[in-house]
């Protein structure tokens, strides 16, 4: 049985935890919200004023808020749909028996451990670039013309190299899911006579249905602050074509040096994370019961 | 099913998941080979695979030009001592609701989670501001004490899975023995949760030397860890490929082993428990 005393040591050991976690989040954001009410810009110090809502009716209103917001759902749902269904056929191919099934793990795996501004520069350059690029060799080995990927299709280039990154995630999280799937339930319904398809649709997807929500909502918590690989491949352009919110918020407020109007942004994108983090919480706070 | 036929799906599969494998493996594979070609070799139409004369001098180019340990110096201090520090406070924390659970315990933990979705932006111009304002832009205390701040959560929350595991039956044994509180930490508490302890300070290495919004936008010149020195390809002059897959490779290769190690803390990790 815990005692008073121990509770009260208990209490003073996640103190530190709470206290700073507290300050990270109330102070800094408080900070923000101060500002997003302001008319701040970092080239004229001194020259604050309160000017109400008219930073949020800027942002909003701009086309580039736009664009930016149609990206970010385009990234994170693109790149989700790709780690999610490449994510599962993987998981499937490396549950059955083979050799060097470790071996071909480890290979699968390896890209989340790079780093997003590696993965970019070396995708942008030695796979994607237009003239020395790996695909552009393989384009003209086959008489086709070579394509510009970050000219052409900038969001989409940008969607393969995080899926890229993002792939093994979901293929780890779905594989250990699946190992942990009941043989005599397969097996009976194998016995049964149902056929691969039908095995797969009522009892391998339901198993996994659990994993794949984690997968989603974890994703797109860290997809929505995509930042490096824009920063190193397109600087968000051409014009906003791939200019996604996060990347907006720092370009208003580090190089325009619009700190009212980029701190408008940041609630923002605070608003919008949270609606996805609701549904997160939901999720875990279900588990930790279970 | 007769043998053969065992045999052969199994030969299939093998075959399909190799190919499979090594394809997505070969973008990491091709850095790590053009690394050793010389500029001209790395954009050679047709590409070579093996068929170059190896060198090693990227790596002493890239050493040369631009002080390339000065960066691997900074992400070691930066990840390790961030991890470490997190780890300092997230101990006693995890520790105390895993062994004392009271009525509000979840409700922290939820709490604690929430904060890691707090996107970056929202807190950018403050942090930068008040960095600015102590001195602590472009310095390697300001990334630690960020990087520890971002990453505590997913550090609380995993020390937290791994000593919830750890059955209380056994500390009440060791009460009933006579054991002192401090022999019960060291001989009986401690030796359980080493493995636990281990595994996070692992994952939260890898996350943390990866770690690129900060970073990017928190240090320049002097406090640059690899994430940041490595963007400065993005604007290049010349002929890079053989140079950026030096500077690649020796970014990504501690990190890509320590984290084949950690394959099973990973999955545990990034989904706070919910998946084991």
């Amino acid at each position: 049985m815990a005692t008073t005393h121990s509770r009260f040591a208990a209490r003073f050991m996640i103190s530190p935890a709470v206290i700073l976690l507290l300050g990270w989040m109330i102070i800094p954001l408080s900070m923000t919200i101060y500002f997003s009410f302001l008319n701040y810009n970092l080239l004229s110090p001194g020259m604050e004023e309160f000017i109400g809502f008219t930073n949020y009716e800027f942002f909003l209103t701009d086309p580039a808020f736009f664009a930016a917001l149609g990206n970010t759902i385009l990234l994170v749902v693109g790149v989700l749909l790709i780690t999610i269904v490449g994510g599962i056929a993987l998981a499937l191919l490396l549950d059955q028996p083979m050799w060097g099934q470790g071996i071909v793990r480890i290979l699968v795996i390896a890209p989340f451990f790079v780093m997003p501004t590696v993965s970019a520069l070396v995708w942008k350059n030695m796979f994607m670039n237009p003239v020395n690029g790996l695909f552009a060799h393989a384009a003209k080995a086959i008489g086709l013309q070579p394509f510009d990927f970050f000219a052409h299709a900038p969001l989409s280039s940008i969607i393969i190299i995080v899926a890229w990154q993002w792939l093994p995630f979901a293929t780890l999280i779905l594989l250990t899911a699946l190992q942990s799937l009941d043989q005599e339930q397969l097996e009976a319904a194998k016995m049964d006579g149902a056929r691969k398809v039908s095995r797969f649709v009522h009892i391998i997807l339901p198993h996994m249905s659990r994993a794949i929500t984690v997968v989603i909502l974890i994703q797109t918590i860290f997809l929505l602050s995509i930042f490096a690989e824009i920063l190193v491949t397109t600087n968000g352009g051409p014009g906003y074509a791939s200019t996604n919110i996060t990347y907006l918020v720092y370009a208003q407020s580090l190089l325009q040096f619009d700190v009212g109007g980029g701190s408008a942004g940041g609630i923002v994108a605070v608003i919008l994370a949270n609606i996805v983090a609701i549904f997160l919480m939901r999720m875990i706070g279900k588990n930790l019961e279970a | 099913m007769s043998n053969s036929n065992i045999d052969q799906r199994k030969i299939v599969f093998t075959i399909v998941a190799w190919s499979v494998g090594i394809l997505i493996f070969f973008p990491i594979l091709w850095t790590f080979l053009t690394s050793f070609k010389t500029e001209a070799e790395a954009i050679a139409s047709p590409p070579v695979f093996l068929g170059f004369d190896w060198t090693m001098e990227n790596y002493g180019e890239v050493q040369e030009r631009s002080n390339y340990f000065r960066h691997f110096w900074n992400s070691i201090v930066i990840s390790v001592g961030s991890t470490l520090l997190g780890l300092l406070i997230a101990i006693p924390a995890a520790w105390a609701m895993a062994f004392v659970p009271a009525k509000r315990t979840k409700d922290v933990l939820m709490w604690m989670l929430s904060t890691k979705m707090l996107p970056p932006v929202g807190v950018l111009i403050p942090i930068y501001l008040i960095f600015r304002d102590t001195g602590l832009l472009d310095t390697r205390t300001g990334l630690v004490l960020v990087l520890t701040m971002i990453n505590l959560p997913i550090i609380i929350w995993m020390l937290y899975t791994y000593f919830k595991e750890i059955p209380g039956e056994i500390l009440e044994a060791a009460r009933m023995d006579g054991a002192t509180l401090f022999a019960e930490i060291v001989h009986v508490l401690t030796p359980m949760a080493v493995p636990g302890i281990a595994s996070t300070l692992l994952l939260n290495i890898i996350l943390a030397w990866n770690e690129a919004f900060w970073t990017l936008n928190l240090s320049a010149a002097d406090a640059a860890p690899l994430t940041a020195f490595i963007a400065s390809y993005s604007s290049p002059e010349g002929l890079f490929y053989a140079k950026l897959s030096a500077a690649s490779t020796m970014a990504i290769a501690p990190i890509l082993i320590m984290g084949w190690f950690s394959q099973k803390q990973l999955v545990r990790g990034l989904t706070f428990g919910a998946v084991k």
